[in-house]
């Protein structure tokens, strides 16, 4: 189905949404929440649709995410891993996609190292793109699950203060959060090391909604978020950093550092973490961490995505509220709807 | 055999022509310039450019023909016939194929390949450093016997500034340009785009501008140290241009040249991934690109070059990180030309034939061309500057279709290509109708 208020066919980036079309994936994604917490954890609205997960980095959380999704919403899910890029399996990446395409796949899922991947994927298929995560670019998902987490706690986005740190410069995460948040109307400050958190970072959202901080204190101070990103090993080796201990030192999140948030501040981290070092356990555990939300909220986000992009434009099996139907696995399942019936659900849909 | 090109408007800046002349040319060379009207002299093929601009060839100095090695992109014969469907007499062929042309063998095979393929003169450009590897220098001396008229490294450029002294003075002695690509590896660290807002966004990583003005700025001092005679290619940032006006102010003998691409996009275009935005120098930012037609328009910037530099598909079918560099450019650079500097008021007709013709001859010393002057090789580009046209890859005569102008329409473009007093190509789609619409020169 096509979604009245989203616009795009795709979910490559969260870069030129609208606000309308976040909240309302927000929305959606609430509804699912509640199939999540029932004996039998699946709804009929994808069955006789297939979703591709393609994974070419290795990924646990967010392809068992996405492919829990598919399945409590009754897709046929289809796991690709594949660690090599394409130059290495020589095929070319669009040669992969136009083998992908000639299967007839409704959906296709991508996490690749390489930015931008899911993009040129996108030009040669039909299949919806969802990106899972393309290199430095965007992880839209992420950003997603982070925003339904932090309205759950704190209600709207309007004058809320966000602090992101660690490895900004590599991270996906921090630039569709910088990116989400802002249109949302929160203030998004970042902070890592100097060769980790250019300035010029400031300039790619928010109409001066989004600032770099030199320092991990000036981010954190009177924050309602702080948000930790997860710092590479690599990044020693190539000169970004001299030591993970001197970053942890310098710029880990440590109980010290988190009071000078606000006393009602929340903890996110995307994962995996490293304890010890950009986060400390009694932080990571601590009363203020929401990291496991996080997670349950990826969940209902990934099959609000794959429910809006998977239903293929003019026809639909989809209830309006896909959480209101009731033991689906017994339900015949009902006659697709026609295309007028469809608007008029989808016009009555959240 | 003689040529009589009857009816055109010659601009010839070398002679201080500029305006309706006849030109003659005898057994390859140009024999006279005649005033138009004067009777045509007998027993001549006359060809009528009633309504177009006749120039002196155009030479790039700046071609990847990729053959010997790499025949699956482009060999002499393919890269040539695009050539001349650009407008371009004359392509200087860069060194980096397999093998490099470090040696005068390869040198020699180069030039027999484009004696066979008789369409555009081709002048092979040698190594500055044997297998460019930028340890020991290459036989400059009996390159150039075997037919080369420079040197580079191109894609990798000298890194040692004591290599690149020894390298200059070592050249000076055979009268030989020394071309750099300025890029300071370490500084570039791998980048894949211009380092700006745009990678920042894009999350790729970026090529500072720095990584090419450092270079251009060590390289016009050593100029000045050496009394060689360098020659930027593709410059593409404020800084290195900067550079080369202030070397120039001093004195120093130093040159260089630009791309079209550069020339008319900048970093946005790479927004949606598609690797042919993808070359080297990366798309700058629009800070740059205003700098570069400052440069031009102030002559800063000797020549227009166009990088040609084909690809295969499966090369360009990649992840924009892994993609290769470069595009095709020989059957667009004129297009561009005419679009973004003449018909946007930037340059006169006079100043393009500098920049495509007189100067290159001048930066590589190649005798005899750049120039209309009787005696001089009979290498003739002729401009129909209001030709409305498409570009339509498919049907390039280039080998790859690596370009961000596929359906690019132009105004203005080469209408025929003279070499050596051989119509080597007539812009096929030109009919009577578009050409009586395109009477009158655009100035």
């Amino acid at each position: 189905m096509t979604s009245a208020v989203l616009k795009q066919r795709n979910l490559l980036g969260i870069r030129g949404m609208s606000a309308a079309e976040i909240t309302h994936i927000l929305d959606t994604a609430e509804t699912f929440r509640e199939i999540s917490e029932r004996e039998i954890k699946k709804v009929p609205t994808l069955r006789g649709r297939t979703l591709i997960n393609l994974f070419f980095e290795a990924s646990t959380r967010t392809r068992t995410s996405f492919e829990i999704a598919g399945k409590r919403l009754s897709a046929d899910v289809i796991n690709i891993s594949s660690s090599s890029s394409s130059v290495t399996k020589g095929e070319t990446l669009l040669d992969t996609a136009r083998n992908l395409e000639a299967m007839g796949p409704d959906l296709i899922v991508i996490r690749h190292p390489s930015a931008g991947a899911p993009h040129q994927l996108a030009r040669v298929c039909r299949a919806a793109v969802v990106n899972a995560g393309d290199g430095a670019h965007e992880h839209p998902t992420q950003a997603l699950l982070d925003a339904l987490t932090i309205r759950q706690r704190k209600g709207s986005f309007e004058g809320l203060r966000v602090a992101i740190l660690g490895d900004i410069l590599h991270s996906r995460v921090a630039r569709s959060n910088a990116h989400l948040l802002t249109t949302l109307g929160a203030s998004v400050t970042v902070a890592g090391p100097g060769t980790l958190a250019p300035p010029e970072f400031a300039a790619l959202a928010g109409e001066g909604g989004l600032t770099v901080a030199r320092r991990v204190e000036e981010a954190v101070e009177g924050a309602d978020v702080v948000m930790v990103l997860r710092i590479q090993r690599e990044r020693q080796d190539s000169a970004f950093l001299p030591s993970l201990r001197e970053y942890a030192v310098h710029y880990g999140l440590n109980l010290k550092r988190l009071s000078l948030a606000k006393a009602d501040a929340i903890v996110m981290h995307p994962g995996p973490m490293n304890r010890g070092i950009e986060i400390a356990s009694d932080v990571a555990d601590g009363a203020r961490s929401l990291i496991l939300d996080q997670v349950a909220n990826g969940l209902a986000v990934r099959m609000a995505v794959l429910y809006l992009l998977g239903g293929g434009a003019g026809v639909t099996t989809a209830t309006p509220n896909p959480a209101a139907q009731t033991k689906p696995e017994v339900e015949p399942q009902p006659e697709p709807l026609s295309s007028a019936a469809a608007a008029a659900h989808a016009d009555g849909s959240k | 055999m003689r040529l009589l090109i009857a009816n055109g408007y010659v601009v010839d800046p070398t002679q201080n022509v500029n305006g309706g002349r006849d030109i003659l040319i005898e057994d390859g060379r140009v024999a006279a310039l005649l005033n138009s009207g004067e009777p045509t002299p007998e027993g001549v093929e006359v060809f009528d450019a009633t309504g177009l601009v006749v120039a002196p060839g155009f030479i790039d100095l700046h071609t990847h023909l990729r053959e010997p090695g790499q025949e699956y992109k482009e060999t002499i014969a393919s890269g040539a016939a695009a050539a001349v469907a650009g407008g371009f007499t004359s392509v200087c062929a860069m060194l980096n194929t397999d093998p490099v042309n470090d040696n005068p063998a390869v040198t020699s095979f180069i030039v027999e390949q484009a004696a066979a393929a008789k369409l555009a003169n081709v002048f092979p450009v040698g190594a500055i450093t044997k297998g460019s590897k930028g340890e020991e220098l290459a036989e400059m001396g009996e390159m150039k016997r075997a037919g080369i008229v420079a040197v580079t490294d191109d894609g990798h450029p000298v890194p040692s500034p004591g290599l690149m002294r020894r390298a200059l003075e070592y050249a000076r002695g055979f009268d030989l340009t020394v071309m750099d690509h300025c890029d300071d590896k370490t500084l570039a660290a791998g980048g894949v785009m211009h380092e700006g807002e745009w990678s920042l966004r894009l999350g790729l990583r970026g090529r500072p501008a720095l990584a090419e003005e450092s270079d251009a700025m060590r390289d016009c001092a050593l100029a000045e140290l050496t009394g060689a005679r360098v020659h930027l290619a593709h410059v593409s940032t404020r800084g290195a241009v900067e550079a080369v006006r202030r070397a120039k102010e001093r004195g120093v003998e130093v040159s260089c040249e630009v791309t079209p691409h550069h020339f008319t996009l900048t970093d946005a275009a790479c927004e949606g991934f598609d690797t042919n935005t993808k070359m080297n120098p990366p798309l700058r930012s629009r800070e740059h690109l205003d700098a570069i037609l400052e440069a031009i328009a102030d002559g800063t910037v000797d020549a227009v070059a166009t990088d040609h530099a084909p690809h295969h598909a499966d090369e360009k079918e990649l992840e924009f990180d892994r993609a290769a560099f470069g595009i095709t450019g020989l059957e667009t650079a004129v297009g561009l030309a005419f679009e973004r500097l003449v018909h946007g008021g930037l340059i006169t007709l006079e100043r393009l034939v500098e920049l495509f013709a007189v100067n290159p001859a001048r930066i590589f010393r190649l005798e005899g061309r750049g120039t209309l002057r009787p005696g001089s090789h009979g290498d003739v580009t002729i401009l129909d500057p209001s030709l409305r046209w498409t570009f339509d890859a498919a049907r390039s005569k280039s080998k790859s279709r690596n370009t961000p102008f596929d359906g690019y329409t132009f105004h203005g473009a080469a209408a025929a290509t003279i070499v050596g007093g051989r119509v080597v190509y007539k812009f096929a789609a030109k009919t009577d109708g578009i050409m009586a619409a395109s009477k009158g020169v655009d100035r």
